[in-house]
């Protein structure tokens, strides 16, 4: 059985009850069709189980396949320095229908970044390192195509449709 | 199916209409073989565009990747542009499967390669071995454990 490598930790973003009891990780492209598919369906386990859950999202670009997926993951860790991960994180996958390179700098005014330094940042190495980082720890924890998702720590063999009917059954 | 300290067969196949790869050739390298079923699975979910995000970790452990699959060179030829794929798939196709059936991993069944992968060390010996089921993705992480620990020797 796989499991998540490294644990949570402080460089990760986590939306969600700290006290939750359901810690779900979904490694995931912007670009990925199915991630796509699979975001709806995060944020209606996210409110239907409420305080439950935990949410942590890692990057796992396939940037061969997809050419918008790295540079997306950079907009989103270029929000987080202005701490809005996950303003950009929605507005990357309800908008990935229309993603291309210009997107990135409309979806930041969108959501009220300062734009200089927005752009200043999608240039850092430092970003690069951590969205290689997240795809290291995608690789060693088994990470076998997107999404993947880690129930407390243990890969979920599934979809996110079947992990909301999992969750179903496991609070009923 | 081949396991751990057997020998690699060696082997004679192309990659492209005018290139063969010969498994001899890559003695004092590692080399990883991934047996998989056919081209053109769903991209988001393929085993080849995973490995192909993984050159770099393959080379940092002087590994060389190889896919092999019964499909005919044209059709891999066409898969690797469309997926845009940066290392050689292997077409088993004649005598259909033969490399397969050598490292016992040929589904007589469906006539297609099982999804397996074998790391092969630099003296040509079989390190580590794994036979996947057919519907699942073996990931990456059994290869990384196996050439972790290659390269400490």
């Amino acid at each position: 059985m796989s499991t998540l490598k490294p644990e949570i930790n402080s460089q990760d973003h986590i939306q969600g009850d700290d006290s939750a009891s359901i810690t779900i990780v979904e490694f995931g492209d912007y670009q990925c069709p199915f991630c796509g598919d699979a975001y709806p369906i995060m944020k209606e386990i996210e409110e239907t189980f409420g305080h439950q859950i935990k949410f942590v999202f890692r990057h796992f670009p396939l940037a061969n396949a997809h050419e918008y997926a790295f540079p997306a993951a950079i907009a989103a860790e270029a929000a987080a320095l202005q701490g809005k991960f996950w303003e950009m994180h929605d507005a990357l996958y309800e908008n990935q229908y229309r993603l291309n390179g210009e997107l990135f700098y409309e979806l930041a005014e969108t959501i009220g970044l300062d734009l200089e330094q927005f752009q200043k940042d999608s240039a850092s190495e430092e970003i690069k390192t951590i969205i290689e980082d997240n795809f290291d720890s995608g690789i060693r924890s088994g990470v076998n195509g997107t999404p993947s998702f880690y129930v407390n720590g243990t890969k979920f063999d599934g979809g996110a449709t079947d992990l909301y009917q999992m969750l179903k059954e496991s609070t009923e | 199916m081949l396991e751990k300290g057997a020998t690699a067969p060696d082997f004679e196949l192309n990659a492209t209409p005018d290139q063969k790869i010969k498994l001899k050739d890559f003695k004092g390298k590692n080399v990883i073989l991934a047996f998989y079923p056919a081209d053109w699975s769903p991209v988001c979910s393929d085993q080849m565009a995973l490995y192909n995000e993984m050159l770099k970790y393959f080379s940092k452990y002087d590994a060389q990747i190889f896919g092999v699959s019964v499909d005919s060179v044209w059709c891999h030829v066409a898969f690797e542009e469309n997926r845009k794929l940066h290392f050689p798939l292997l077409a088993d196709f004649e005598p259909k499967g033969a490399v397969s059936k050598a490292y016992g991993v040929y589904d007589e069944e469906v006539g297609e390669s099982k999804r397996a992968l074998f790391v092969i060390d630099k003296e040509g010996k079989i390190a580590w071995s794994y036979l996947s089921p057919i519907a699942v993705n073996p990931g990456a992480d059994g290869i990384l454990e196996v050439l972790e620990e290659l390269s400490k020797k």
